[in-house]
């Protein structure tokens, strides 16, 4: 009786499993706690730390959804997916939201039925060399042997790239940063490409990080950002507006530190509306009120999380660039809360 | 007189009567496998739905726009995703193939030496066998492809006057951590004669070991088989190779820019997936080996030697047929192993068609289902092809009763 009840409550939960796309915040309300899909390990945009909690710039958006969700960013379950299983744990419900560096493309949002939500890195490919090989362009690596994780839009760019200059390249496929690190570090390749991004966070890791040039081309647009699976559009607007708060608050000069004062009510109404003293913007997600509160109360603005995990201050050195505010002369640029 | 009373058919008998009992029992299973079969093929056809996907192979005409390193047939980026697939195919393909012919040769050795009466040969090779057999083979595959990497000098180690790293075998091969460059041979005018006439000496050779082998039957002579064979392998090949002007010579790898070009480039990939799977199916094609000899009686043996035949004829002759009858079922069986154990190639960037088609292209198009199909249709005929010919060649040794 007791192994039927169990097999009863598999064959359910498997039914449930594969054809729920429609209630992503239900399910996720259910289970208590979010799935949130990152890098198998990129320092500073996704990777444990030493005392085994994942931390980086993505992890605080995984965080931040969590704490409009929940209220706790700490409710989330990372799962670690490479550059070829991440879309299918999306497809296939396994994880709730990805939020790894992941390009956005026409042929992902439309052809491959996901969702992207916005986009919390401005990128592009670029390429990193040993200083003693003294090439100082990408121009310069006719016949190169060139490291590349495989599955990702890097692959199709740098096959593009090298056919339209006429050059040619060995391609070394890698399933992991971590792997690409060593491969490259032991000499297999003499050419890293990636994210450039990616490329300042692997080099802060090295022993000597100055032995390595990045060089000054950029290949390509990479509009990094967390997607959701396509047909949902209430949790895809819960994701949305979760990273147009990050954003928005930096542009509203609210902080970590000054987040429960200004929640109490300001003289700016569009801080009001966001924080949830005015207005019922939370209510209309399905959420709390204060859900902006807590979103901004767990790593602060976009800004605060940009500069903890991968700004100037830390190893891996990444200026703002095109990531600054809008009035900064940047890209970043939110839609208004109304 | 009275009649026996004529039974007539109860439903009951259909479970408590042995007539029609097993009847019943194949109704109810095949129902319940077709109710199970539709079950999943609606479901997949639901999911499909819901997530607003459709099934079609149209994507294996698109264009793939990625570049594969090694490629046995023509392909570039612009070629089609069905294309990509077939060079991930060859590659399968041969990994699988140069892999089992390593690994039958590595198990017979090491089978046989297992067997030796030298105490530190045995023990050794029980070493390699117990050694290979009992760590999974990804992690074989991971520390020969760390071996090969991290141990062997980077190309731009060989540049320079006091290079840090020298070609070996008289400047003609180079090991780097990026493979193993070796002289390529070129096919100038005249070299398809030169075939020619070596599948001609080939043919030579089998049609000469006929000869010898009814020779023997019908006078009991035996020709010296194994040093004919031997000149006819070589000496008519070579002396047409003078005659025609030596039309085959060879093409050294020479390092220019990044790496070295020329000759034939044997990746470290390739090499860490085939040495790999080699040594450990070789493992177990070992203990085979070894339980073959050991089946059969050490009565053999000594009835052969009491008529006089020598050893290494006892053992072509009576004990290797009768051990090929227990050793090549279960080396059936590894080969196929070792053929779908090459899927593991992407742990090392070793571009097989797991790689090709069932990552790549499906990271790109988004066609799990499909992707996952053909590749799964792949690995099946591919195994069913070689199980069959190994069955052929079963039913050929196996014991004849006449």
């Amino acid at each position: 009786m007791k192994k039927s009840v169990l097999l009863g409550t598999l064959t359910i939960a498997g039914l449930v499993a594969a054809a729920g796309s429609a209630q992503t915040l239900d399910e996720v309300q259910a289970r208590g706690s979010l799935n949130c899909g990152v890098t198998t390990g990129l320092v500073g945009f996704a990777a444990p730390n030493a005392s085994g909690e994942w931390e980086g710039f993505d992890v605080g958006v995984c965080r931040a959804v969590a704490a409009a969700v929940f209220g706790d960013p700490s409710a989330v379950n990372f799962v670690p997916t490479t550059g070829q299983t991440r879309f299918t744990a999306l497809a296939s419900g396994e994880i709730d939201m990805l939020a790894r560096n992941t390009t956005w493309t026409f042929s992902r949002d439309v052809d491959l039925r996901f969702e992207f939500t916005g986009i919390n890195y401005y990128d592009g490919q670029g390429f990193m060399v040993p200083r003693e090989l003294g090439v100082s362009s990408a121009m310069e690596l006719d016949g190169a042997t060139v490291c590349i994780q495989t599955g990702t839009t890097t692959e199709l760019n740098l096959a593009d790239f090298f056919a339209s200059n006429n050059m040619s390249y060995e391609p070394v496929p890698i399933e992991t940063n971590a792997e690409a690190q060593q491969q490259y570090l032991a000499g297999a390749c003499d050419v890293y490409t990636t994210d450039a991004s990616g490329l300042a966070a692997t080099r802060a890791t090295f022993e000597d990080p100055s032995a390595h040039v990045v060089l000054p081309e950029i290949i390509s647009k990479e509009p990094l950002g967390p997607l959701v699976r396509h047909g949902d559009h209430e949790w895809g607007d819960i994701v949305r507006w979760t990273l147009n708060a990050l954003i928005a608050a930096e542009e509203l000069g609210i902080t970590s530190a000054n987040v429960s004062e200004l929640a109490a009510g300001t003289e700016n109404p569009e801080i009001n509306r966001l924080l949830g003293s005015e207005g019922e913007l939370g209510g209309m997600l399905g959420l709390s009120s204060d859900w902006a509160v807590n979103v901004i109360s767990v790593g602060g603005n976009y800004g605060e999380l940009f500069e903890a995990n991968i700004g100037e201050a830390t190893p891996i050195g990444l200026a703002r660039g095109l990531n600054a505010q809008w009035t900064d002369g940047g890209l970043l640029y939110s839609p208004p809360f109304r | 007189m009275t009649e026996p009373p004529a039974e007539s058919f109860r439903l009951s008998q259909l479970i408590y009567d042995t007539r029609y009992r097993s009847l019943t029992i194949q109704v109810v299973a095949f129902i319940l496998i077709m109710a199970g079969l539709v079950w999943l093929a609606n479901n997949t056809v639901q999911n499909l739905q819901a997530l607003g996907k459709d099934f079609n192979f149209g994507f294996l005409g698109s264009r793939a726009g990625y570049d594969i390193n090694q490629r046995l047939v023509e392909y570039t980026n612009d070629s089609t995703h069905a294309r990509a697939a077939l060079v991930g195919i060859l590659n399968t393909l041969l990994v699988a193939f140069v892999g089992c012919i390593i690994a039958t040769v590595v198990g017979v050795i090491a089978g046989v030496l297992r067997l030796s009466n030298n105490w530190i040969v045995a023990r050794l090779m029980a070493v390699y066998v117990e050694g290979f057999r009992n760590i999974p083979t990804l992690l074989w595959i991971l520390i020969v492809f760390a071996i090969m990497t991290e141990a062997t000098p980077q190309p731009r180690d060989f540049r320079g006057e006091d290079a840090e790293a020298s070609m070996i075998l008289f400047d003609t091969v180079a090991i780097t951590n990026r493979g193993v460059y070796t002289p390529a041979p070129v096919w100038g005018d005249g070299a398809l004669t030169l075939v020619a006439v070596f599948l001609a000496s080939l043919v030579g050779i089998w049609a000469f070991r006929r000869y010898a082998r009814k020779r023997q039957e019908q006078t009991g002579d035996i020709l010296p088989v194994f040093w004919i064979s031997l000149g006819l392998f070589f000496i008519p090949s070579i002396i047409f190779y003078f005659i025609l002007g030596r039309p085959v010579t060879l093409e050294y790898p020479e390092l220019t820019g990044f790496n070295f070009s020329g000759g034939t480039h044997l990746r470290s990939s390739f090499i860490a997936l085939t040495l790999a799977l080699a040594l450990y199916t070789g493992a177990f094609i070992a203990e085979n080996v070894r339980s073959g000899i050991l089946a059969v009686s050490r009565g053999q043996t000594e009835a052969a030697f009491a008529l006089g035949l020598r050893p290494n004829r006892t053992m072509n002759l009576v004990i290797l047929p009768q051990a090929l009858r227990v050793i090549i079922p279960p080396l059936i069986s590894q080969y196929l192993n070792l053929t779908k154990n090459s899927s593991l190639a992407i742990a090392v960037g070793y571009m097989d068609v797991r790689s090709t088609l069932g990552g790549i292209t499906i990271n790109q198009t988004g066609r799990e289902l499909e992707g996952m199909l053909l590749l799964g249709l792949f690995y099946l005929v591919t195994s069913l092809i070689i199980s069959a010919v190994m069955n052929v060649y079963n039913a050929s040794i196996k014991l004849k009763e006449r």
